[in-house]
């Protein structure tokens, strides 16, 4: 198939752009998802690094074909996510809190002085097996799938325990169940955002999964909402076409992202775009 | 026939005994009472019986079967609703919605079926609706099933969160002063829909303030002072019974009131 | 030679306590997981490097100016992120996810404003000689982080013990909406207690920065997992708990760098977190925490 030479101009020059609203459109999936059952995970960015590097190192080293590598991007996120997700299931939300921003720097730290993964250097050369087509049919497929879920009794079940996590229990909902079900799958798809985002920029460094990153994608979610799962992902389109848009104020770029947090948690709780999602009933 | 039972169930805080050796025996069918002076113990009593608590000592059991250390969610599937003292009805989902986060646990149709959207979600769905309104006739709140909950007046909300824990069809209904706050026409109300559930089948154990409301309604009642049973019997028996008296109005004032009545 | 390293990590302790002690108290009286608190940190750091490199103080003068100085900082901070979620009771969550916003916030604006890079601390500020004790080696600077935080955590704790005021914030500590009903001003003792978490943390940025001869915008959030660390070992709002679990991690980290690998300092600190939250959540004094529903 050939492409009209404006088109593929467009592309090559903004080709990385939109992979990046893929792939953060993903990661603010993977905040929606924890948000949405009442919890506060900032682990993504973790799990993020946690796939990117784990996926890098399988097609660089194992030499295993991307179909396989994809998939497998989740397994030592989900590892990480049980480990720390089971224990804290029956404290209170402050401690899942405190434990993930913990294991991002931690992780940092480890990747630093890892030689396996490049250390400080990172990891170079990773061939360019994600394709923006790819990225997007899995943003695509993961809303659609949240969608569902939330636009049924789960989702109900999802919004009660947001709301009042005590009356939830009462009325049969197994909150523990659900809670670590959502960290499972914040980890699964944030583990395929960094496996995405490390086979189409060819280098990934221990800096890109710290501490900005995780409270960058929270940014993301709080901004655009949390009623419908399209929400968050139109938040982080906003977030990352706007420092593009505003080229001088780069260096601003978290202060802004910050700011926004503050923001919505003391002024727009609901996001900017305060839908809520309308369901058989309502 | 007895639906639960309690036995030394116990609840210790550090320098406090909120529940203590408390036996409680509700029987099948009917409206029961725990009253008591504040502090008596009344709501940690139905926490530990509704899971929110875990007890320091003793059982609990349900039906005959022991599940003393079931958590939450688990009772409400073997059968026990209830309500609380500070109405926690979700206000951002309507009225339908609420009532129907009720009929979770009889819900079944896994994550799957919900992805795939199967025929038997969506007949699950229809049922549910189905069952959530006939709890909302109940109450008497079908004329506002799409408004957003927290647009009822409050003894509405009071009506809502009955029906909620009504959907579900419990065998046990706990409900935690139910009539807090309302004037003496709502009360009426909710004491003639108290009865309309007992008749439907369901046990109904409440605790409350208002004197009244328990005498004409109960047909036993439990008290408790200081976390222990003081008496349980008849509404007849416990007005007169000088423990109870003494419970409320402080040894001092008892023993004036026993004196002017001879 | 064990020895030694031993005095390196209960020094290395020290300021792990102090760090971890204003964070904890934060927590233990307002109920806030204040994660602005790192700044504050940086805050102390760099006003001693104005006040020592454009002033020329001693360290003397400097160290006490630039933690109150931190702390009058985190009162105004404080205020303007956490008094609307204070008034409205919004659960524990909000304001540790506002806090989070806003340190991101002030570490980001301030590498914008000076940039990212390593500040040093003007030479001479403490003598460079070390004195021998028993054939143990502690230099000036480590003496003085054992006296500084020595003092500040004796004065915390007769303030806390001994006065009305710590009176108070120990009934705010235990029931908030009680504390108010008593009488006591729970605006003015917020405010008090970003002050002192604020002072405390702003000491520690200057013993840091002094110790480890480095200052840079962000040095308050490497320090944030020690931190999270020492105050659920020691218990959530627990002050003897993060002194001693403070102490405990300096020297469990001394010693992995020095016996196993100084690679491995933070995976260390990080294993034993989650290991404590698999077993004993509530740390060596904390409440009970568990919750069931």
């Amino acid at each position: 198939m050939t492409i009209p030479p404006w088109l593929d101009d467009f592309l090559w020059t903004y080709g990385n752009l939109i992979n990046a609203l893929g792939v953060n459109g993903l990661l603010a999936l993977s905040m929606y998802v924890v948000l949405s059952v009442g919890q506060l995970s900032l682990g993504q960015a973790a799990f993020m690094g946690l796939g990117a590097y784990s996926s890098a190192l399988m097609t660089l080293q194992l030499k295993l074909p991307f179909f396989v590598v994809l998939p497998a991007s989740c397994l030592l996120p989900v590892a990480f996510a049980l480990a720390i997700g089971i224990p804290t299931l029956r404290l209170s939300g402050v401690y899942l809190a405190i434990a993930t921003i913990g294991l991002g720097e931690v992780l940092r730290a480890v990747y630093l002085n890892l030689d396996m993964v490049g250390g400080a250097l990172g990891l170079n050369g990773i061939p360019e097996k994600a394709q923006t087509w790819m990225i997007f049919s899995l943003l695509i497929v993961a809303v659609a799938g949240l969608w569902l879920v939330a636009r049924s009794r789960i989702g109900r079940a999802m919004e009660a325990m947001r709301e009042d996590t005590t009356a939830a229990a009462v009325m049969g909902i197994n909150v523990g169940r659900y809670q670590l079900g959502a960290l499972v799958t914040s980890a699964v798809l944030a583990g395929i955002a960094g496996c995405l985002s490390a086979h189409q920029s060819s280098f990934i460094g221990p800096n890109e999964y710290g501490f900005e990153p995780a409270v960058t994608i929270l940014s993301f979610a709080l901004l655009g909402g949390i009623g419908t799962p399209i929400a968050p992902v139109i938040g982080a389109w906003i977030l990352t076409l706007l420092p593009e848009m505003l080229r001088g104020f780069s260096d601003l770029r978290l202060v802004f992202n910050g700011l926004i947090i503050v923001g919505a948690v003391l002024f727009l709780p609901r996001g900017l775009i305060g839908w809520r999602m309308r369901r058989r009933g309502a | 026939m007895t639906l639960l039972t309690t036995a030394m169930l116990t609840r210790r805080y550090t320098g406090l005994v909120a529940v203590d050796a408390v036996d409680l025996r509700v029987p099948v069918g009917g409206v029961h009472a725990v009253i008591g002076p504040n502090g008596a113990g009344k709501t940690t009593l139905f926490n530990l019986i509704s899971g929110l608590v875990v007890p320091t000592s003793g059982t609990i059991s349900f039906d005959g079967r022991n599940i003393t250390r079931l958590p939450p969610y688990r009772r409400a599937a073997l059968g026990i609703g209830r309500t609380f003292q500070n109405i926690r009805i979700f206000s951002e989902m309507s009225v339908l919605e609420n009532v129907l986060t009720g009929l979770h646990a009889k819900l079944h149709v896994g994550l799957a079926g919900v992805a795939c959207r199967l025929p038997a979600f969506h007949a699950e769905e229809r049922h549910a609706v189905g069952a959530a309104r006939a709890a909302l006739s109940l109450v008497g709140l079908s004329d506002r099933a799409d408004r957003q909950a927290q647009s009822l007046a409050y003894g509405d909300q009071r009506r809502l969160e009955i029906a909620r824990a009504m959907a579900q069809s419990p065998r046990l209904l706990l409900l935690d002063e139910p009539a807090a706050g309302m004037n003496p026409a709502e009360t009426a109300a909710l004491a003639a829909l108290v009865r309309r559930i007992a008749d439907g089948g369901t046990t109904v154990l409440l605790v409350e303030h208002d004197m009244g409301f328990v005498m004409s309604l109960c047909d036993s009642i439990t008290v408790l002072n200081f976390g222990r049973k003081i008496f349980e019997g008849a509404p007849s028996a416990v007005r007169a019974e000088p423990a109870v008296v003494e419970a409320y109005l402080g040894a001092r004032l008892a023993a004036k009131l026993r004196a002017n009545h001879g | 030679m064990l020895a030694q390293q031993l005095v390196n990590g209960v020094l290395l302790g020290a300021t792990y306590a102090l760090f971890a002690l204003g964070f904890t108290l934060m927590f233990g009286v307002l109920r806030v997981i204040n994660l602005t608190y790192g700044f504050y940190f940086t805050a102390g750091a760099f006003l001693s490097l104005l006040l020592t490199a454009r002033f020329g103080l001693s360290i003397a003068l400097a160290l006490p100016l630039a933690a109150i100085g931190a702390g009058v900082i985190a009162v105004v901070i404080d205020w303007a992120l956490l008094t609307r979620l204070r008034r409205k009771q919004a659960p524990e969550l909000a304001s540790l996810m506002v806090t989070l916003g806003g340190v991101l916030a002030l570490y980001s604006a301030m590498t914008a404003w000076l940039g990212p890079d390593i500040r040093r601390l003007p030479p001479g500020l403490i003598s460079a000689d070390a004195i021998v004790l028993w054939g143990l080696r502690v230099t000036a600077a480590q003496f003085l982080i054992l006296g500084a935080t020595s003092v500040l955590v004796a004065a915390l704790l007769v303030l806390l013990r001994g006065t009305r005021l710590g009176l108070a914030l120990r009934a705010m500590a235990e029931r908030p909406d009680a504390a108010g009903l008593m009488g006591i001003n729970t605006g003015r003792a917020a405010a008090l207690v970003s002050f002192m978490s604020g002072t405390l943390a702003g000491a520690g940025g200057v013993l840091i920065g002094l110790n480890f001869n480095a200052i840079q915008p962000f040095m308050g959030e490497s320090m944030m997992l020690r931190g999270f660390v020492v105050i659920i070992v020691g218990g959530l709002g627990d002050v003897r708990g993060a002194l001693i679990a403070g102490l405990a991690l300096g020297i469990i980290e001394v010693l992995t760098a020095g016996y196993v690998s100084s690679n491995l300092k933070e995976a260390v600190a990080f294993m034993i977190l989650v290991a404590v939250l698999w077993t004993r959540p509530q740390g060596l004094f904390g409440r009970s925490v568990v919750r069931r529903a």
